[in-house]
């Protein structure tokens, strides 16, 4: 029962170094970090069963999370009617009809008896067909649509739904592209895996950053609508009112850590769903299997067990958690901006966040979550505090002590390759190891 | 007439730029190349080593130009290059003798030295941008074009201006010397026969009493060599961002797959066909057609295959669809288990 008291240490310490930021900074800080913190968990927990259980190196986090954000905006804006109207059809017919190129061409590749020289003709032929034949059916009214008030629409919109539909619908979203992209190249070996999916990660962003009729591009999409209640009416609510003079701060904090709290509790039910079903997949003899093809291809192989398909299973699994939590962050935001998908926010400090945490438990990939993320936000404070106490004796006027205060920023890009790089040399297994069966 | 016109217009367009471009990657995919045969793992780090070779090119810069040390219309980036590739040679050593000789004694798995080479992609990321700031840099200085586009359609009466930029000229010149060298290093010289010999098969050079630690610090010294090289020629071209860097990798990446991982004249063939691919596909034909089509077969609308946007994008495409139809790339690499 070691194990369990560690495990308890670990996130009490984690919730008194939040209490802190509470006490010392500001609640509302204290929770906005807490709810970012759990999204980040969720996206590590995603990671986790496909490295950790898998051993399958994904490195498309930012394409997935970004494919979540997108969910919100076709389940919950309003539909912009103009577009509809200006030829919205042709543009799914287009697509339509290049995806059937696509399928067909694979047809051609997997089932035709020709020699290998002629497929790579017909293919290469059916592909640059269906291309232009698309571009020539959605050209004009890609034109028309994001002619529509450009400053306000200029985009199809949603469907109007309820903004926490959007959630599953982010990991269906992300399932589906996961399945694609599993299909076609999870038969790579794990470095080239990592590169493709960093690629095709690119590729999502590169879509949603200029197909303005579908995301509005890099003018984004602000005003997403809320689960929760707005600030402004909270404020007029009694009960708050009553909540103000109990604990005399002032009602515009009050309401937004309320509407913070909530989210909190929306986030931290959905946590704790994920991480019991992924507790019961990994106990089972699913789990075991898995852990038996990424220990040895081989022999598991040898057994009898569908190396492929179970690598494409976990894979989507994986992907479907990452939009799912990518859904989350975007509603939580309350708008949608393509420009701030970065790899190094959204691939590589989840990656972080996974081996810090303990490849392979997902308890660790929690704590995981919860402390990378929390240094990444406080130590830039942490940095400048540090940089201002060693300069301390420096005149004001200094150059090199203005310089280093200016960029002490940065210091906690240095500081999170040197926690993975510590842990790595020598706490490998991190905080909390793998749990021998 | 029309036909040369039309032809001036690509060679501005698309082949001087093209020539650029590419020579940048293939520098900057041979160092990628180089890590990957002889010490076994994909380095994502390789493109902040570059940002590194640039910031201290550019802080060398500026310490010539404000002790006056000038060259005439030479750029001063280009004649600091020898000191700055020493700076980034004993930064690759360091972080090899910290951080990757480790895995290397263990023989980790090479997914354990990707996932490290992140980490210290962060580190250097965060010292770059600590000691220069993330700010845009520009650090050219001198002459800007060896020919101007004014001074072309005087001297040949064409409507089409030919420009070259002096950035353009210094790139694709080192280049050419950089490989030929590298070429000689490898093929001609006793100890560039023992790297290959080394990489091909570990156990038999160690028997053949090969210094395996010999040959990884001429590794370094080569890798470090490339980057800065690559990396002060990108920021000089395209001015400095400690941020376009993270970015760079990706088709660096991209350059050395599709040429074949592992093998030298793969990756500089790899740098060109995505850097020519990246210009042909985005680039808009409407003016070449202008000038060799009859006036009223003149389609209208750019004559664009992907807009200007989707640029680098191209590379990853290339890069996916090398992977899933030829996993080993043009020229047949070596595959590493």
């Amino acid at each position: 029962m070691q194990d369990k008291q560690h495990i308890i240490l670990l996130f009490l310490s984690m919730f008194i170094l939040i209490a802190f930021v509470g006490f010392f900074q500001s609640w509302n800080l204290a929770l906005t970090i807490f709810n970012l913190c759990i999204i980040s968990s969720i996206m590590s927990l995603g990671i986790n069963i496909q490295w950790g259980n898998a051993g399958i190196v994904n490195f498309g986090v930012m394409g997935f999370a970004a494919l979540g954000g997108l969910a919100n905006i076709i389940v919950s804006m309003p539909p912009t009617a103009k577009a509809w109207d200006a030829g919205a059809i042709y543009i799914l017919i287009g697509i339509i009809i290049f995806i059937l190129s696509i399928i067909f061409s694979i047809l051609v590749w997997l089932k035709s008896g020709l020699s290998k020289k002629k497929k790579y003709i017909i293919n290469f032929l059916l592909i640059i067909l269906g291309y232009f034949l698309m571009r020539y059916i959605i050209d004009s009214p890609i034109k028309a649509i994001e002619a529509i008030e450009p400053a306000k629409t200029g985009y199809l919109g949603g469907l109007d739904l309820p903004v926490i539909i959007s959630w599953p619908i982010g990991g269906l979203l992300a399932a589906m592209i996961a399945y694609v992209i599993g299909k076609i190249s999870l038969g790579l070996r794990s470095d080239y895996l990592a590169i493709a999916t960093l690629g095709i990660s690119e590729i999502i962003i590169y879509i949603l950053k200029n197909e303005d009729w579908l995301s509005r591009g890099v003018k984004n999409v602000n005003g997403l609508p809320r689960p929760v209640p707005y600030e402004i009416d909270l404020q007029s609510e009694p009960w708050v009112l009553e909540l103000t003079k109990f604990f005399n701060i002032p009602v515009s904090e009050i309401s937004s850590i309320i509407v913070k709290l909530s989210y909190s509790c929306i986030f931290l039910l959905i946590l704790i769903g994920i991480l019991l079903l992924l507790e019961i997949a990994q106990k089972s003899p699913w789990g075991r299997m898995m852990r038996a093809i990424r220990d040895n291809e081989v022999s598991a192989n040898a057994m009898g067990k569908d190396i492929k398909t179970r690598h494409l299973q976990v894979f989507v699994i994986g992907s479907a958690i990452i939009g799912i939590a990518g859904a989350m962050l975007t509603t939580l935001d309350g708008q949608f901006t393509p420009v701030t998908y970065q790899p190094l926010r959204f691939t590589f400090l989840i990656w972080i966040m996974v081996i810090i945490g303990g490849s392979g438990n997902n308890f660790g990939s929690i704590i995981g979550g919860f402390l990378i993320w929390f240094f990444w936000v406080q130590s830039e404070p942490l940095g400048l505090w540090f940089i201002s106490q060693i300069t301390a004796h420096i005149s004001d006027t200094n150059i090199i002590k203005s310089h280093l205060l200016e960029n002490a920023a940065h210091i906690r890009l240095m500081f999170m390759g040197m926690i993975l790089l510590i842990t790595l040399r020598f706490a490998p297994k991190g905080l909390i190891p793998e749990v021998k069966r | 007439m029309e036909f040369l016109n039309s032809f001036i217009l690509i060679t501005n367009y698309i082949i001087i730029p093209g020539l650029t471009y590419g020579s940048q990657l293939a520098l900057g995919a041979l160092g990628i190349t180089i890590v990957y045969t002889v010490l076994r793992f994909s380095n994502f780090a390789h493109g902040e080593f570059m940002s590194f070779g640039t910031m201290s090119t550019i802080l060398l810069t500026w310490l010539f130009i404000d002790s006056n040390i000038k060259f005439g219309t030479f750029p001063t980036a280009i004649i600091v290059l020898p000191f700055s590739i020493i700076f980034t040679i004993i930064y690759c050593l360091l972080v090899d003798k910290f951080v990757f000789k480790f895995y290397r004694q263990q023989k980790s798995k090479s997914v354990i030295a990707l996932i490290v080479s992140i980490g210290v992609m962060f580190f250097t990321g965060g010292l770059i941008r600590f000691i220069i700031g993330p700010g845009d840099k520009n650090f050219m200085d001198g002459e800007r074009f060896i020919l101007k586009a004014k001074d072309f359609k005087m001297l040949t009466g064409l409507d089409e201006g030919l420009t070259i930029k002096s950035t353009q000229g210094v790139t694709i010149i080192l280049t050419i010397l950089l490989v030929i060298i590298l070429f000689w290093f490898l093929n001609k010289t006793k100890t560039g026969k023992s790297m290959r010999a080394y990489s091909d098969n570990q156990e038999l050079a160690l028997l053949s009493g090969i210094n395996p630690e010999r040959i990884v610090l001429i590794t370094w010294i080569i890798t470090g060599t490339l980057a800065c090289v690559a990396g002060t020629l990108y920021g000089l071209d395209k001015s400095y961002k400690p941020f376009t860097y993270l970015h760079l990798v990706l088709p660096i990446f991209a350059a050395a797959i599709v040429g074949g991982v592992g093998n030298p004249i793969g990756a500089i063939i790899g740098g060109f066909v995505i850097s020519f691919s990246e210009l042909l596909i985005t680039f808009a034909y409407k003016k070449f057609f202008f000038y060799i089509l009859p006036d009223n077969f003149l389609p209208d609308g750019l004559l664009q295959i992907l807009s200007t946007d989707y640029k680098i994008a191209v590379s990853f495409i290339i890069l996916v669809l090398v992977l899933l139809i030829k996993p080993t790339g043009i020229y047949k690499g070596k595959i590493i288990e």
